[in-house]
């Protein structure tokens, strides 16, 4: 990476943003005087601010550089990660999970696992949340020192502890408000700054067509323009794999795992004011989701087109397509927002991570298991401390793995074994109204197992996951990945059924709300004096996204 | 925006007592302001693009458009504040106070 020639001007809109990220935190400071307030916006937000947020808790800076990445190395199939791989999952969460979740009035995903099966279903899903949550905050943060380090020249421990200030000033001041208000201002201003590298790229190299020739011109590139091909089971060349893995692996899965169970996501359709608005969160959400490969996947294929042996030598990771991009064609003013953008897209991933730590760590570890029965204002001051803390260890976690950053890809996998089985749980435990309190630890615990397994002792050892299908191949990490999850779904769907028939079921009466076909007598309408206009129906939102998607994949295929 | 039938809606001084969530402020002033900010200071600062600039984005002078851009979208923002303001309506509550968390339904 280069270091860009930012000037006065640059730098004044960085002032401004940060000025107003801060005030965005003492102005919601006064709208909260209790815990669900600090914790959860009090449940009073507009579902266009959730249904943003939702997104954009998704979109921070190590997603975006990322799948620029993705798109120079594999091209168009990135797409995947989007359209199959969120949009079933984020329609699905509204339409078909959001009733449970909104309608029982839980006040996270843990304790829909708390009151649906037991305390040590619950804790596990808490406790690995909560530790994975706090160390993903680290590794963003570290993530945003290396890449300011190499644009703006900052040392390191400077960008570390000021960007980490600022993301605690505006949690601590404002809580879950504090963060989705800043989620909805920094989706806005990293669109601003993306578009401008997507137009002046595209003119410079000649269009779509220009694109396509100048990608396609270059060896190992020849797939770069289609989604599906070399995706047939047996012989697959597509970089993703073969559809199997893609389609149900990624599509189904992983994708359905993050989106409808990872808290970080689910809460902010809880602070939205109803019901109906929270259903509409994850589908106001899809809309954004389906283009955003536009702004990613894009400037990955221009990098390719036009930086020389990107993605060859150790000196130019794909990682730095867009800084690359930023720097080749931004002139100043321009700059200071795609920077402001860039660095309010890491301050938005960390807060994404340490306000739904903050919630789970005060309502499901603290209240349900060290202190409970205190008056409300004593869980709000502990979710305030909780969020000094969490982000306390966050600077911790970035310093360690400035130093050991080889540990941290090993932690961050470790954890995301725990995410792989968990949509089996969930889906079976919603519409299996006999499925057991024990059911649940045991069916996560066995998924996890296997996942580990599967990752270590089984997927990379099978010829077919390597290229060519030979051993001599290059491991196919996405595809053993997909696959994995696959098994892991597998193993928890089969432990969690068979673990129900010899146990007892929990008794109908504490299903309420939480299972389909068991209403809750006391919950009421949720729906009652409601008036909905036409445009807020959830199908409508939720099929036309999934229409789009349709056209789209028929059309890049 | 939502609403409800007289008989559910609940009085302000009852929010008050157990949440002030009502007192947030709109986000779209906020949002409104920052981009006519920068979409003003953007183009003002496009009229002194040097060639080279030009040059290096591809002949586009990209200050000009992305500022117009922003000052339109900021304006649009302030427009919809301003035709359909914020009411504090009554949003749902729901009470968490006693020992293990379990919610009592709304009281109504």
């Amino acid at each position: 990476m280069t270091r860009l020639g930012t000037n006065i001007f640059d730098y004044s809109i960085l002032i401004i943003y940060f000025a107003l990220v801060v005030a965005i935190g003492l102005l919601a400071r006064r709208a909260i005087a209790t815990s669900e307030d600090f914790l959860l916006s009090g449940r009073s937000l507009a579902a266009w601010v959730t249904g943003i947020a939702f997104i954009s808790a998704n979109l921070g800076a190590i997603e975006i550089l990322g799948m620029a990445a993705n798109g120079a190395q594999y091209g168009i199939s990135t797409v995947h990660f989007y359209w199959i791989g969120a949009v079933p999952a984020m329609v699905f969460l509204g339409l078909v999970m959001m009733p449970f979740y909104y309608g029982s009035r839980v006040r996270s995903v843990p304790e829909y696992l708390r009151r649906r099966f037991n305390k040590p279903t619950h804790l596990w899903n808490a406790g690995s949340f909560a530790v994975a949550s706090v160390l993903s905050a680290g590794v963003n943060l570290y993530a945003m020192a290396i890449v300011i380090e190499a644009l703006l020249g900052w040392p390191q421990w400077l960008s570390i502890v000021i960007s980490a200030g600022f993301v605690l000033a505006y949690i601590f001041l404002g809580g879950l408000s504090g963060a989705i208000y800043n989620e909805v201002l920094q989706f806005f201003v990293i669109i601003a700054g993306l578009i401008p590298v997507v137009v002046i790229g595209l003119k410079d190299v000649g269009g779509w067509s220009g694109l396509q020739q100048k990608v396609l011109s270059q060896p190992g590139h020849e797939n770069h323009f289609s989604t599906w091909t070399g995706t047939q089971i047996g012989s697959w060349t597509n970089p993703l794999g073969d559809w199997f893995g893609i389609v149900m692996g990624l599509g189904f899965v992983l994708s359905f795992g993050y989106w409808t169970t990872n808290f970080t996501e689910v809460q902010r359709a809880l602070s939205a004011k109803n019901l109906s608005a929270a259903e509409r969160t994850p589908l106001i959400g899809a809309f954004p989701k389906i283009f955003i490969p536009a702004l990613t996947i894009i400037p990955g294929l221009i990098a390719i087109a036009i930086v020389p042996n990107l993605g060859q030598t150790k000196d130019l990771p794909y990682n730095d397509a867009i800084p690359l991009l930023m720097n080749h064609y931004l002139p100043n003013g321009t700059l200071g927002i795609a920077i402001a953008g860039l660095l309010a897209a890491f301050m938005a991933g960390m807060a994404a991570n340490v306000s739904s730590f903050n919630t789970v760590f005060t309502y499901d570890i603290w209240l349900t298991y060290v202190r409970p029965r205190r008056p409300d204002s004593y869980y709000l001051n502990v979710g305030r401390m909780v969020t000094v803390v969490g982000i306390v260890i966050g600077i911790g976690t970035a310093f360690i793995a400035s130093q050991f950053s080889n540990i941290m890809n090993y932690i961050q996998t470790l954890f995301s074994f725990f995410n792989a089985p968990v949509f089996a749980t969930f889906i079976i435990a919603m519409f299996w109204k006999r499925t057991s309190p024990w059911s649940g630890i045991s069916g996560l615990a066995a998924g996890f197992f296997a996942a580990v397994i599967w990752q270590y002792g089984i997927g990379p050892n099978l010829a077919y996951f390597h290229a060519g299908q030979t051993m001599s191949g290059e491991l196919n990490a996405q595809m053993v990945n997909f696959y994995g999850a696959i098994v892991a779904f597998v193993v928890d769907a089969v432990v969690t059924v068979v673990v129900t028939l010899f146990d007892k079921p929990k008794p109908v009466a504490e299903l309420a709300g939480l299972v389909w076909g068991v209403p809750d007598p006391d919950a009421g309408d949720p729906h009652e004096g409601y008036v909905r206009r036409w445009w807020e129906s959830p199908k409508l939102l939720g099929f036309t996204a999934l229409g789009i998607v349709l056209v789209l994949s028929i059309i890049f295929a | 925006m939502v609403q409800y039938d007289s008989g559910e809606i609940e009085t302000e001084e009852e929010i008050e007592s157990h949440s002030a969530a009502f007192k947030l402020f709109d986000l779209r002033l906020l949002i409104g302001g920052l981009f006519t900010l920068y979409g003003i200071m953007l183009t003002i600062y496009s009229f002194f693009t040097t060639a080279e600039q030009l040059k290096k984005a591809a002949d586009i002078n990209i200050n000009l458009w992305l500022g117009l851009g922003m000052l339109i979208l900021g304006l649009l923002f302030l427009l919809w504040a301003r035709l359909s303001p914020i009411k504090h309506e009554a949003v749902h509550h729901f009470h968490h106070d006693d020992a293990a968390g379990e919610p009592r339904p709304p009281m109504h």
